[in-house]
């Protein structure tokens, strides 16, 4: 096993390698270059500047060079933790991200958490008691969770909140503690706010979730250990929990690694709409104002975290079934 | 073979139990009026192609009918202590029928592969059952405790390296060890009452053998009352003293192994026996079937259940009414209007 | 009596005998009552996606800044027999913001006709006509049956022009995403070796990337300079570049369970070709389970096409589609003052729920051991 998470944790390096230099493709597809973008800004803003100037900054930043070669700058810098310059910023990329990446992960974690903890009990419910009215309750929730995009439900809800109740419910801080520095009182103020956007959050990845393990489990409560362990004389609920729940968990948690890249995608969508700190929004503006580089950085990031999550739900199923645990 | 014990009173009774499986598609009437008595130390034996109901109700003795299924009449007393208790009224998920399974009423499933939950070690699934019923100076046993009477068992059954081989998975041993690990488990709480379904079909035949003398050496060794599933008349051969056959939910003849072997009265009785191969028949020949198909549960023909394959038929009776189960002497039962006319009430 | 049941319950095995896949597929998917409801829902759309003009009142760009935000006038059918009617709007203005605001007042009633005239417009590029299905009786007149927004736009006009592009882009990605996952999925599964090797691991690297900010900087790449046209095409590639993969998988998985089946090695002992082998006695094998399949990932097509669209980033305006309409609905204030501009996200979820039920009613029928 331990061999296994050593070749995993091998690849990664490799794996964003990979990525690094499809993003590196994607950020370089648009016409012209950082200088065209730089340039527009600084004449936007009444500066004026030579095409001798340009060229010696063309030069200098190596824009001049064959893509290849480009590339393997941008990487060089990337190593040395430079991710560029923001144009619309004039600050380190690496700054912007950081900024904002705590909470951003601090965001996801918390959809995960309430992911797994809404859809858990509320499978193993439905298909305890398939067909009952609450399983048929659940699963119409279901097909309406999935079928609400995820900035239509936080639309909804600020708007409700605002029309109704007369609150703001953007943002992941009240205003006293936006620019506060951390505190434990800014750590429950946060708490206080990120549960909402993180609900919303949740609430298609649950519903997706729960069908998973509503089918799984009524899969393993079909099988003979069922019986045997009911023909053992233990109670219901204590035999669903010990035998066919922790079995259904497995493939469940075989899921994450595909469940991970949709949680980031709609923490974009949903932080945009409820205007909260994180670089999906950062990625958003940058993409919309041709701020390469700082699109490319949050790309990265974003490839980053979901290969990470996917390694430690990788190995959690390893650890968890001990077929796969032998095998590897 | 050992001797038909002579106990008056017998361990399990069942009598005209029902059981019926409601589907979007129509019911399903799985067990059909079934009754037989199982005694104190008796191994009976029950026979019957699949899909006959035999494990039914095997199920339904410790009420593990899964729904839709549902028993629907009838009665299965069983003898605890002094009072006998009808299982059949029991709630399924109730305190009394859990403190039944298990330890008194045990059960050695089909599928010894599927049986085992992958995921945790055979070991731990056996300790599970120990620490449920068996108690020492009337407190549960320990851990501890459990475990080292696990390894005692795990020696009992013939399985090697008893130590070791409890904390395996089930995947990780061979069928014949699987299955020993099943028995151990069914036997773990001294058992009144085992029921094997099928012990051996999934095995291949060398350990099929070993497996039977296992239960029969252990059915002398603890004075245990079994009841054997099969559908090989030869398993029943070897192991029963007392044979009930099944068809399509209904006991066709029940009575003692070697009446049922060497007197057959009832048609299908003579037509399973026949399609034994035997070292007396001609070689080369081919070996007698039973004509037609066994009918689709939903198309279940009206009369006799068997009249449609039936050598015997009697036009005019079999096709219209249900022949009863008739006792013809004393520990024998025959349902065949061949030996009497007694109908079931419409 | 039950000799006629029994003569009943054979017919029908008899009927079940000689059906095609395609006929047990149909008689399995009738008995989801919900999923051939969704079905109708989803003609009737595509009914609105062949000629959405014919469903306007009016010209879904016509601007009137007098009439913006006016509010949802109810369609009403009678009033003494059949007379339809909207009830009138009413404008005052805001003395303070000095804005229009506009009620609807019941008891001034403007008559409403069907298959009325209205401005022309070509169906299909075939032939020109201007008969609407509904719009007000007097010529000329505007009525907003769903509401206007910030620049006085019809929305009902425009949901239908939306529902055009948004349903269409869900096709047409899943289309392209077919052809790429059933060809390529087909070529993994059914050669295996290396050429399995490198498609797979392509599949998983497009499949852990978080699809939304990749599709964000894809169409950020796309040149300024496009026509709606040219955008709308290539949104609907850069979406199926990653949808192809689910079926990719999903069919490679057939192929190698399939390759393994006793009636292949019959074909193959019997002397067929390769590819009659392929397309005689695989493909007809798992067809219906890769239709259903592609059913389920239009809805997907259709939220991520939303979704971009909403972001600014996928469907660009003066093109329409429910994104591009949601965009008018991003600032709360405005939300508060015209609550109707969530209209588009109502059809959306409706849609969506629909290609969903239809897709899992499929997915059950094509499965010849479900019951």
């Amino acid at each position: 096993m331990t061999r296994y998470i050593l070749q995993r944790l091998l690849l990664l390096p490799f794996l964003l390698l990979v990525y690094s230099f499809v993003i590196f493709a994607i950020i370089h597809a648009p016409p012209g270059d950082f200088l065209t973008s730089y340039v527009a800004t600084l004449t936007a803003t009444g500066t004026s500047i030579t095409a001798d100037q340009i060229n010696a900054l063309r030069h200098e930043y190596g824009l001049d060079q064959p893509f290849v070669i480009q590339y393997l700058y941008w990487l060089r810098d990337l190593l040395h933790g430079n991710f560029g310059l923001s144009l619309e910023y004039q600050r380190p990329n690496a700054d912007l991200i950081k900024e904002q990446l705590g909470l951003t992960v601090a965001l996801a974690a918390m959809a995960f958490v309430l992911t797994w903890l809404i859809a858990v009990p509320v499978g193993i419910y439905s298909a305890t008691h398939q067909r009952s009215v609450f399983d048929h309750l659940f699963t119409l929730i279901n097909y309406v969770g999935v079928a609400t995009p995820n900035f239509m439900l936080a639309l909804v809800l600020m708007w409700v909140a605002f029309a109704y109740f007369g609150i703001s419910i953007t943002g992941l801080f009240s205003s006293a503690y936006v620019e506060a520095p951390w505190s434990m009182a800014r750590v429950v103020d946060l708490l206080e706010h990120i549960w909402l956007p993180a609900l919303v959050l949740a609430i298609a990845g649950t519903a997706r979730l729960t069908r998973i393990m509503r089918a799984n489990l009524l899969d393993e409560l079909n099988k003979p250990y069922v019986v045997t362990a009911r023909a053992k004389g233990m109670r219901e609920w204590r035999l669903v929990w010990r035998y066919p729940v922790r079995l259904a968990l497995n493939p469940l948690v075989s899921t994450i690694g595909g469940y991970l890249p949709q949680l980031f995608s709609g923490s974009l969508i949903v932080a945009t709409v409820m205007n909260l700190p994180n670089i999906g929004p950062l990625l958003l503006r940058a993409l919309i104002n041709q701020d390469m580089y700082l699109a490319g950085g949050i790309l990265l990031i974003y490839s980053f975290l979901t290969i990470v999550g996917t390694l430690l739900s990788d190995i959690a199923l390893v650890m968890m079934d001990p077929r796969i645990r032998m095998e590897t | 073979m050992p001797p038909i014990p002579t106990a008056t009173e017998p361990l399990l009774r069942v009598r005209d139990l029902r059981v019926s499986f409601r589907m979007d598609e129509g019911t399903v009437r799985a067990v059909d009026g079934v009754s037989f008595d199982v005694f104190p130390s008796q191994v009976v034996g029950i026979v019957g192609e699949s899909g006959c109901g035999k494990s039914v109700t095997m199920r339904a003795i410790l009420q593990l009918i899964d729904p839709p299924g549902r028993i629907t009449g009838g009665e299965i007393i069983y003898r605890h202590g002094a009072t006998p208790i009808d299982l059949a009224r029991l709630p399924p998920r109730g305190r009394m029928i859990r403190a039944l399974r298990g330890a008194e009423i045990a059960l050695i499933p089909q599928e010894p592969m599927a049986a085992f939950s992958p995921v945790h070690t055979v070991g731990s699934q056996i300790i599970e059952a120990i620490m449920l019923h068996e108690r020492q100076d009337s407190r549960p046993v320990g851990r501890d405790q459990a475990r080292a009477m696990t390894v005692e068992l795990f020696r009992d059954v013939g399985i090697s390296m008893a130590e070791q081989r409890i904390d395996a998975y089930s995947w990780q041993l061979s069928g014949g060890l699987r299955q020993r690990a099943m028995i151990a488990m069914a036997l773990s709480c001294k058992p009144r009452l085992l029921i094997a379904d099928e012990p051996t079909t999934a095995i291949d035949v060398t350990t099929q053998a070993q497996i039977l003398g296992l239960l029969r050496a252990l059915q002398h060794k603890y004075q245990t009352a079994i009841i054997f599933i099969t559908h090989d008349l030869g398993v029943i051969a070897q192991m029963a003293n007392y044979v009930v056959v099944m068809y399509l939910g209904r006991v066709m003849e029940e009575g003692p192994v070697d009446e049922i072997f060497h007197a057959p009265m009832h048609p299908y009785t003579r037509a399973l026996l026949r399609s034994i191969p035997s070292l007396q028949t001609e070689v080369r020949a081919a070996l007698p079937v039973i004509a037609g198909t066994l009918p689709h549960p939903f198309n279940r023909p009206p009369g006799c259940p068997f009249h449609p394959r039936c050598e015997d038929i009697l036009p005019e009776h079999c096709a219209t009414a249900v022949p009863a189960l008739h006792s013809p002497g004393p520990r024998r039962a025959v349902s065949c209007f061949l030996h009497s006319d007694l109908a079931e009430p419409a | 009596m039950s000799d006629v049941q029994v003569a009943v319950g054979a017919t029908v095995e008899d009927r079940i005998a000689v059906a095609s896949n395609w006929q047990l597929v149909w008689w399995r998917f009738r008995r989801h009552h919900l999923a051939l409801v969704s079905a109708c829902l989803l003609i009737c759309m595509y009914l609105v996606v062949l000629c959405p003009e014919f469903f306007s009142t009016q010209n879904p760009e016509q601007t009137d800044a007098r009439q913006a935000f006016v509010p949802v006038q109810t369609l009403h059918f009678f009033d003494d027999g059949w007379n339809p009617w909207v009830p009138a709007i009413a404008g005052k203005r805001d003395p303070v913001t000095l804005r229009m605001q506009w009620t609807t007042d019941p008891q001034r009633k403007v008559p409403v006709h069907f298959f009325t005239q209205g401005e022309p417009y070509r169906v299909l590029g075939l032939f020109s006509t201007n008969i609407h299905l509904v719009g007000a009786a007097t010529p000329g007149q505007r009525i907003f049956l769903l509401g206007s927004d910030r620049l006085g736009r019809d929305q009902w006009s425009r949901i239908m022009r939306g529902t055009q592009t948004s349903m269409t882009v869900g096709l047409v990605a899943v289309t392209l995403s077919v052809i790429f996952g059933v060809v390529l999925g087909g070529i993994s599964g059914y050669f295996g070796g290396l050429i399995d090797l490198v498609i797979q691991r392509l599949i998983e690297l497009l499949q852990s990337v978080p699809t939304i900010p990749i599709w964000l900087a894809l169409s950020a790449a796309l040149p300024r300079d496009w026509t709606p046209i040219q955008v709308f095409f290539a949104i609907t590639v850069i979406l199926s570049l990653v949808g192809w993969t689910t079926l990719a998988r999903e069919v490679r998985g057939r192929f190698l369970a399939l390759r393994e089946e006793d009636f292949v090695l019959a074909a193959r002992l019997a002397g067929c070709g390769r590819m009659r082998i392929i397309l005689r006695h695989m493909v007809p094998t798992f067809l219906s389970h890769i239709i259903a399949t592609s059913s389920l990932a239009i809805p997907v097509m259709i939220i991520n096409e939303t979704s971009l669209s909403f972001l600014g980033l996928g469907i660009r305006p003066p093109a329409i589609s429910w994104g591009v309409l949601l965009q008018e609905a991003q600032n709360i204030q405005t939300l508060a003052l015209a609550p109707w501009l969530l209209i588009p996200g109502l059809i959306v979820i409706v849609a969506v729920l629909a290609f969903n039920l239809v897709g899992d009613g499929l997915r059950d029928a094509s499965d010849p051991y479900s019951h």
